[in-house]
């Protein structure tokens, strides 16, 4: 088995505030293979993003990050230099942001913006960084190339400009692209053809791609791992076959009723809800973090939970089916 | 058992505090206008009480004890800041010169202020050919060279302290013009504007209480800001012999006075500029923290 | 794009000329410019002589129109102290005050700008501070009193440059400094407001991902942006540094322009005055227009719309 692409275990963000420090992610692990596409979900607040801008180690200077290890293709990024940052960013690993209307430079032409990207990275003339943006301004499905070079930003719907985010991204070929919520800024009809779009690339360019949604029928389409996340933590990974078929956390439960699955759910049945809010992450935080809103909560989910494997599917919880059959199931 | 003061701060528990007394606490908690406002109080005093204060007549002179010099150069206590080239003293001079800037600043302000608002407020509410006229007008100021337009005035009609008064008064109204129409123009589409028409109050009525008040934090702000403006211009003007005419204590006139001995005498030059500094100073940082105090988000 | 040039071109005239039509009833109503003429030992019937011969006895409407055609001309009468064409006059010193007001804003630019961007980057720290402070203390600063200050100091006391005339570049360093410093605190401040504002914005964070260095992220992309705005703001300075032309220039005896205001007023020579109020108008008002042109410039935005 090859090494993954991507290897992160027990990552923690903390950020200071006045009130204390607020343990915004506590102790994510994951792994992420070449050309695999994993959806992490979560609802906003759950510090998906801030997940990803760790990765990037594009966080303010404020948040304080750590991990047992973060590696890219062997790069341990918690301790790389800003330099070495630098040359990962935008050359091998990419980001593609939610805003597309403000994402990009007003002062400058698309053509300059994509042939930065490239130029930032690789010694190649001019004319050549023109050629490659015209090549990936089609390759993501942009009529009339040529003359878009010239065109500035808020000359572009906000579907064309997420495209172009996306044509940026992938100037350097990386081997990994994040993409958080990328379509959420965008029309019903768009979203479709962008995710399309990022899947149908990763899978030609043999790009892992991790794809940040809080919409569970992307996962579905796109998805071949997916990490629920909630308050911070991961509650359940695992490839989406099993998330879908056989979700075992009680938050990934709550969150397949929440929408209507195609076969699955009965025809004028009520779509489920979760009730309760998310906790306050300040200070520290005890037992499971899902606890407050658990249906099957205990007094002992105060305690240590276990993480219970089996395969690649992962989860969290103090009963090993993620549900309260009798008072006797609690185990250790 | 509860007492009266118990329930008091029971009750700002539950209801928070009012609006003044957020206001106030902002007020105490700002250096900068703290600091301004004590300074300028304290200048405004001295000009109140400058007859009682001032050692001397400013006016009086004195050819026998023409040029002493101050207390820190071996002059005496009688005049603690020395006398000038006419044997007046110094310090009495620069006391009354106080009454004379402030004087010029508040008056100055005032006219222009009500020229100002009167016009800003006229186009941001009426709108259409009477904001065509006004902008027009704002612009016309706007492309006067002040300091030019306002020397040659004084040239013509002679310099005094009423024409400097005047001329300043006439020619600083542009930024309460532009600041009150913006404010007007904002103010205007709120609901309660429309509320107070609906129910047929008349225009006057609603300028000045639906508007007035709703504006009335700018029109301070500015009212500082162009309180400075008119200051340093009787200063500049006055410096340059065409302001207020000696004998009267003018600060910018005392420097022009003691341009001529200044590398010999250089508090001469100093002190009254130094003064004029302080009092601009002030103002200024009343003014912006008064900016920053009623309505934070405005902040630069 | 064109019309809308025109149309501003059409008001700023509009402007320019109720400027000139404003200053020249002043003087109208002002003394009797036959009296300033005739000088004062002459008697009633010399002043009455001249008025009629000179037309100060004509309508005001009258007069204006004749001095605003000699005007488009290019022909702004003779001075009264001089006895030479006003336009040659005034000619002759603009250069001076043109080059002081190019080296003002230049100052004022080279100092404000990186001032303002360093305290932009490190808000609220020591720098912050005393950019701010710089800021507060130069607008409160009246400008003759500083003018003094720096004449006492560098060119008296320590002897390094001089303190008056228009000799070589070194006797434009003071009268720069003293004319560029009022300009300082708003364009500091709105460098600082402006780049707070767009290292904030989220094309800032995609030049970080792309993985630019900070010094690119910082004058590539967040400059460019935010300096739009201060460019605006500079012309209009420099529109407004003529006025305080006449101050320094009085005080560092430089014979430009401003200078020659004030010995103007100061001798009533109307003429002199009068087409100075004009052509200083007429600058304000090109550097304004200047400045809504580098604003469509250098902002795309603006540009289509």
């Amino acid at each position: 088995m090859t090494e993954p692409l991507l290897s992160v275990r027990n990552l923690r963000l903390d950020i200071p505030t006045g009130g204390g420090t607020l343990h915004a992610v506590r102790g994510i692990d994951f792994d992420l293979n070449r050309g695999e596409t994993l959806c992490i979900v979560g609802e906003s607040g759950s510090g998906k993003s801030l997940t990803s801008l760790a990765l990037m180690g594009l966080l303010g200077r404020s948040i304080k990050r750590n991990a047992d290890r973060m590696t890219f293709d062997g790069i341990e990024l918690t301790t790389a230099s800003q330099g070495q940052m630098r040359k990962l960013r935008g050359a091998r690993m990419s980001m593609i942001f939610q805003e597309p209307m403000t994402s990009l430079n007003p002062a400058y032409t698309i053509g300059d913006q994509l042939a930065e990207a490239l130029l930032l990275h690789r010694k190649v003339s001019r004319p050549q960084a023109r050629d490659r943006a015209i090549e990936l301004l089609e390759k993501v499905g942009i009529t009339a190339a040529e003359s878009r070079l010239s065109q500035y930003p808020h000359q572009l719907s906000g579907g064309l400009r997420q495209r172009v985010m996306i044509a940026m991204a992938l100037m350097c070929e990386p081997e990994l692209i994040i993409a958080d919520e990328p379509t959420t800024a965008l029309d019903v009809t768009i979203q479709a053809q962008i995710l399309r779009l990022l899947h149908d690339l990763g899978r030609e360019m043999n790009m892992a791609v991790i794809l940040i949604t809080h919409d569970l029928g992307v996962v579905a389409r796109v998805a071949d791992k997916v990490a629920v996340m909630y308050a911070g933590e991961l509650v359940e990974t695992g490839p989406v076959g099993d998330i879908f078929n056989a979700p075992s956390h009680p938050y990934t439960r709550g969150l397949l009723r929440c929408i209507p699955l195609p076969g699955k759910t009965d025809r004028g049945a009520k779509l489920g809800t979760i009730p309760g809010i998310v906790p306050s992450l300040v200070g520290e935080v005890e037992g499971c973090v899902f606890r407050t809103r658990c249906p099957h909560a205990v007094a002992e989910c105060r305690g240590d939970i276990p993480k219970r494997e089996d395969g690649n599917h992962a989860f969290r919880c103090i009963f090993p089916d993620g549900k309260r059959q009798s008072e006797k199931e609690l185990t250790v | 058992m509860a007492t009266a003061s118990t329930h008091d701060s029971l009750l700002d528990e539950i209801t928070g505090p009012t609006p003044g007394q957020m206001l106030r606490k902002r007020i105490f908690g700002h250096q900068g206008l703290l600091i301004g406002a004590v300074v300028l109080i304290i200048l405004t005093i001295i000009a109140i009480l400058a007859p009682w204060i001032a050692p001397h007549d400013p006016y009086a002179q004195s050819l026998m004890t023409r040029m002493e010099p101050p207390v820190f150069m071996g002059g005496t206590w009688e005049h603690p800041l020395g006398t000038d080239h006419l044997g007046r003293d110094y310090l009495s001079r620069l006391i009354y010169g106080a009454r004379i800037s402030l004087l010029i600043g508040a008056v100055a302000a005032l006219i222009s202020g009500l020229i100002g608002t009167a016009m800003g407020v006229a186009a941001g509410y009426f709108g259409g050919k009477v904001d065509a006229v006004v902008t027009f007008l704002i612009n016309v100021r706007l492309a006067m060279p002040v300091v030019l337009v306002a020397l040659a005035v004084v040239a013509i009609l002679g310099g005094s302290l009423q024409v400097v008064i005047m001329v300043l008064g006439l020619l600083l109204w542009d930024r309460f013009a532009v600041v009150m129409r913006a404010s007007t123009m904002q103010v205007r589409r709120r609901e309660y504007v429309a509320a107070a028409q609906v129910i047929g109050a008349s225009t006057p009525r609603i300028l000045l209480s639906e508007i007035m008040p709703n504006i009335a934090n700018n029109l301070i702000v500015v009212v500082t800001l162009e309180m400075a403006h008119a200051i340093l211009l009787e200063a500049a003007l006055s410096f340059l012999g065409l302001g207020v005419q000696p004998p009267t204590p003018s600060w910018g006139l005392m420097v022009s006075e003691g341009k001529n001995m200044m590398l010999f005498e250089p508090w001469l030059v100093l002190i009254p500029g130094a003064v004029l500094f302080v009092l601009v100073l002030a103002i200024n940082l009343m003014g912006d923290g008064l900016r920053d105090v009623t309505a934070p988000e405005n902040r630069s | 794009m064109l019309q809308f040039i025109l149309k501003r071109l059409g008001l700023a005239l509009l402007v320019a000329f109720t400027v000139s039509f404003i200053s020249f009833s002043l003087l109208f109503l002002s003394g009797d410019p036959a009296a300033a003429l005739a000088g004062e030992t002459a008697s009633g019937e010399d002043i009455e002589a001249l008025r009629r011969l000179y037309g100060f006895d004509r309508p005001m409407l009258v007069q204006y129109g004749e001095w605003l055609f000699s005007a488009l001309q290019g022909d702004f009468g003779e001075s009264y102290y001089f006895r030479l064409p006003v336009a040659s006059l005034i000619a002759d010193r603009l250069s001076v005050t043109m080059t002081l007001g190019v080296c003002g804003i230049t100052f004022a630019l080279l100092t404000a700008v990186p001032l303002g961007v360093v305290a932009a980057i490190r808000p609220n720290s020591i720098i912050d501070r005393v950019a701010l402070f710089i800021s507060v203390a130069g607008q409160a600063m009246p400008s003759f009193w500083f003018g003094l200050i720096l004449i006492v100091v560098f060119a008296i006391q320590l002897g390094w440059l001089p303190p008056s005339g228009t000799d070589t570049w070194r006797h434009f360093i003071l009268p720069t400094v003293v004319l560029g410093y009022y300009a300082m605190p708003a364009i500091m401040r709105l460098t600082r407001a402006g780049m707070l504002d767009v290292l904030n914005s989220d094309y800032i964070r995609t030049a970080r991902a792309k993985g630019a260095n900070e010094r690119r992220v910082l004058f590539r992309h967040a400059l460019r942006n935010a300096i739009i705005p201060v460019v605006s703001l500079a012309a209009v300075q420099m529109g407004f540094m003529l006025g305080g032309s006449i101050v320094v220039e009085s005080i560092f005896a430089l014979h430009g322009a401003g200078y020659l205001a004030w010995e103007s007023i100061a001798r009533n020579d109307l003429p002199t005055v009068q087409a100075l109020i004009l052509i200083f108008s007429m600058f304000y008002i090109v550097f304004t227009f200047l400045a809504d042109v580098l604003n469509a410039w250098l902002d795309p935005r603006m540009r289509s719309s």
